[in-house]
């Protein structure tokens, strides 16, 4: 509501960041698995304000059938921004910053799926950002994952997202909104947690190399600790225990 | 091995190191195995395999599936069996044969578009669309009752051990239910009342399939809906 | 231009249980024929946004959101701030959407929804002038269906009320033609409160608030839009079939109790 001010400082004297975070903490993360009806997997993440719905068709049919490879599944990924979603209005129709980010998620994404599982079929990936501050394509990724775990398609691994970046000169981790618009520099990265492999990198700003390593190093280290927390999103998911012939334990099961 | 029989496991979750085999759902990478998917781990001498929870529907050859006519074409119909590939119903393996070729009209008195058939897959791999055959006892259009549809990954549950869950469905309910492997089920009953309570059964195995003591509860649930019925 | 849609991806036996079903009183999920599905509206949930909702309507589940920003009046209305209402039917709802500018469906929803919010007057647009002819406020309510389980017209007009009423924007007056904003936090400019009933029509029953199974079957619809009055604002007859004459009538009046209804729920939501 109204327009945003330019902020006087972004760390303060006692290297509090505006919102009260340290240099190398995490906005508040909120995972939820499983909840939309007809997708066939879907996820939900609040990173910061950041409000983020993933959803997975399939595998399904090509439609139209000549896009369809002969020995594996073609993975199509659609990043898409609601109107309301922005300090400013945006208009519904897909700008060119939603389509490179379309590719780049994608191909976040593709590595770690079997997608040779299912020759001459589609695998179709949705991301709507709700409310965006700063950092969707990582909060995407990261619930686009769980939204193809969910749908039960086979992949390698989770993948998870997060961002550095350079505000004041100094390199902090996970930029807001305000911070990427007044800062120097932004490091989004997504990392395949198990086999310790990056499949997302971007850059947009000026590093010089240390700074560079610096941030790339928080950056996956946050990754891993978000992989940490898709896990136990998915186990709330499907909290499941024994089985009964082993023990006669009453479960609960949250289907 | 890493993971515990029946541990909750997801993608990318060490199973075991060492000398056992990739099964299903799992993938070896080195010396490990990992699970490609979220699901019961499971090994069987020593093949590590994962119980998937969710997941489409991949044709098998010799699957009993009941899938809905969405074309007729020149020697045959098209069948949407739930799964990613569309089936292939042709004239030649209906049981019905009129020593001629039947026109496209003929065909469609058969199957029409719309209507739901019983068939087994007889053949299906990474290179072309399953086929699909209704010669076979059982098998053709279905013509009655109401159809339930699950989640392929619970149809073994619906159906229990030797059979045990899905006997008991159908002596409570009086209803003859078939399953398709494909997630469709019908219960055909001699009533609505029957019908609507044996896929109410269904849908609340998918929702509970993997509590214990399921069995006694579905058949308390059909009891108390039954009375007075 | 506008084709015939494709045949329901629903097996003619399936079609034929939920007609039966009708034909004998009962609902396939055993509602009664004038009862809407369990409903929860939540306001505010996109804090960026002038005012937002969310509903549940069943499973379908809908997400409006209000954004109010400057822009310049119509020529024949100078003094008329300005009423925008889009629908997005994204893909991740149904496996029937698919990607790409709105369809016929989607815009004849935001049309429908638009309808109810500007010929019951809601919002009072007058008071949205900055500056006559020159400068005005914009509202634009974007209509978001996140999960298809029927009736998204009911769904989204709830959901466009709901994401009015939450609705604030910043205190404001005009000085020598410059806008001032204040400090203090309005609501926008309300004066009514449109409620949109659908009705659909199976065989020749008539339920109310169709769920998906029931839309797959139905042969036609209408939806009826009153206001805080009981005045009829909008009407919308969908689908290839047709009512009677009587069937029309029975709506219109059944659909004014039922607005009342949902008009207080929508209204029971604000914090």
């Amino acid at each position: 509501m109204g327009g945003q001010k330019k902020t006087a400082q972004l760390i303060d004297s006692n290297g509090l960041r505006v919102d009260g975070r340290r240099i190398d903490e995490l906005r508040p993360i909120k995972l939820e698995v499983g909840i939309l009806d007809k997708a066939d997997g879907s996820a939900y993440i609040e990173h910061g304000k950041n409000k983020i719905l993933a959803a997975v068709y399939g595998p399904r049919e090509a439609h139209p059938k000549h896009i369809a490879l002969a020995d594996r599944a073609v993975v199509r990924c659609r990043y898409h921004m609601a109107p309301f979603s922005t300090e400013e209005r945006k208009s519904p129709a897909p700008s060119r910053r939603e389509l490179e980010l379309s590719k780049v998620i994608r191909e976040s994404l593709e590595p770690s799926i079997m997608s040779e599982y299912f020759p001459r079929a589609t695998i179709d990936i949705f991301i709507e950002v709700l409310q965006a501050d700063a950092g969707t394509r990582c909060a995407g990724i990261t619930s686009a994952a769980l939204a193809l775990a969910d749908a039960g398609i086979p992949m390698k691994e989770l993948v998870a997202g997060c961002a550095a970046g350079k505000i004041e000169g100094k390199v902090v981790l996970d930029l807001s909104d305000i911070e990427d618009k007044q800062g120097e520099a932004d490091l989004p990265v997504a990392l395949m947690a198990r086999s310790n492999v990056v499949s997302l990198l971007q850059m947009d700003g000026s590093l010089t190399l240390d700074e560079f390593n610096q941030a790339f190093e928080m950056a996956t280290e946050a990754c891993r600790k978000i992989y940490e927390m898709q896990r136990e999103a998915l186990k709330t998911k499907y909290h499941i225990v024994r089985d009964v012939e082993e023990k006669n334990e009453i479960v609960e099961a949250k289907a | 091995m890493h993971a515990e029989k029946k541990q909750l496991v997801a993608p990318g979750e060490l199973l075991a190191e060492g000398p056992y085999f990739a099964g299903e759902n799992t993938y070896r990478d080195g010396s490990k195995i990992y699970s490609a998917r979220i699901g019961l781990a499971d090994v069987i001498g020593n093949k590590l395999i994962v119980v998937p929870i969710k997941g489409a529907y991949i044709p098998r050859i010799d699957d009993i599936v009941i899938g809905r006519i969405t074309d007729i074409g020149m020697s045959g119909w098209q069948v949407d069996i739930c799964a990613p590939y569309p089936a292939m119903l042709p004239q030649s393996e209906t049981p019905m044969q009129h020593g001629r070729d039947m026109g496209r009209r003929d065909l469609g008195h058969l199957f029409g578009v719309g209507d739901l058939v019983l068939a087994q897959v007889i053949a299906f791999d990474r290179t072309r669309d399953p086929l699909l055959t209704t010669k076979g006892r059982g098998l053709g259009k279905v013509t009655s009752g109401r159809v339930a549809r699950i989640s392929p990954a619970k149809i073994p549950r619906i159906i229990g051990k030797q059979g045990s869950m899905i006997t008991m469905l159908k002596n409570e309910t009086h209803t003859d239910i078939v399953p398709g492997q494909n997630g469709v089920v019908l219960a055909i009953g001699k009533n609505p009342d029957q019908e609507r309570i044996a896929v109410e059964a269904l849908y609340m195995i998918e929702r509970e399939a993997h509590t214990s003591g399921l069995t006694d509860r579905v058949r308390a649930m059909i009891l108390e809906e039954m009375k007075g019925k | 231009m506008s084709a015939t849609r494709q045949l329901s991806p629903v097996a003619k036996l399936e079609q034929k249980t939920v007609v039966d079903l009708i034909l004998k009183g009962k609902r396939i999920d055993d509602r009664g024929a004038n009862d809407y599905r369990p409903t929860t509206i939540t306001l505010g949930i996109i804090d960026k946004a002038n005012g937002s909702a969310q509903v549940h309507l069943g499973k379908t589940k809908v997400v409006a959101g209000v954004k109010v920003e400057k822009g310049t009046p119509f020529p024949d209305t100078p003094d008329d701030g300005i009423l925008t209402v889009n629908s997005e039917f994204v893909p991740l709802a149904s496996p029937t959407f698919e990607s790409g500018p709105p369809d016929e469906n989607s815009i004849e929803l935001a049309r429908v929804v638009d309808r109810g919010i500007r010929e019951s007057k809601a919002i009072d647009l007058k008071k949205l002038c900055i500056e006559s002819g020159k400068k005005v406020f914009m509202v634009f309510v974007d209509i978001y269906v996140l999960d298809h389980d029927g009736n998204l017209i009911d769904a989204a007009a709830m959901a466009a009320l709901g994401a009015l009423v939450n609705a604030k924007m910043h205190d404001f007056d005009v000085k020598n033609g410059e806008l001032r904003l204040k400090d203090a936090i309005i609501p926008l400019p309300l004066q009514n409160y449109p409620v949109s009933i659908t009705s659909t029509k199976i065989d020749s029953t008539t339920v109310i608030d169709p769920c998906l199974e029931e839309e797959q079957v139905m042969t036609c619809r209408l939806t009826v839009t009153t206001d805080k009055d009981d005045n009829i604002c909008a009407l919308q007859k969908g689908g290839l079939g047709v009512f009677t004459p009587d069937e029309i009538k029975q709506i219109v009046s059944t659909s004014i109790g039922k607005a009342r209804d949902i008009r207080a729920k929508i209204l029971a939501s604000v914090k």
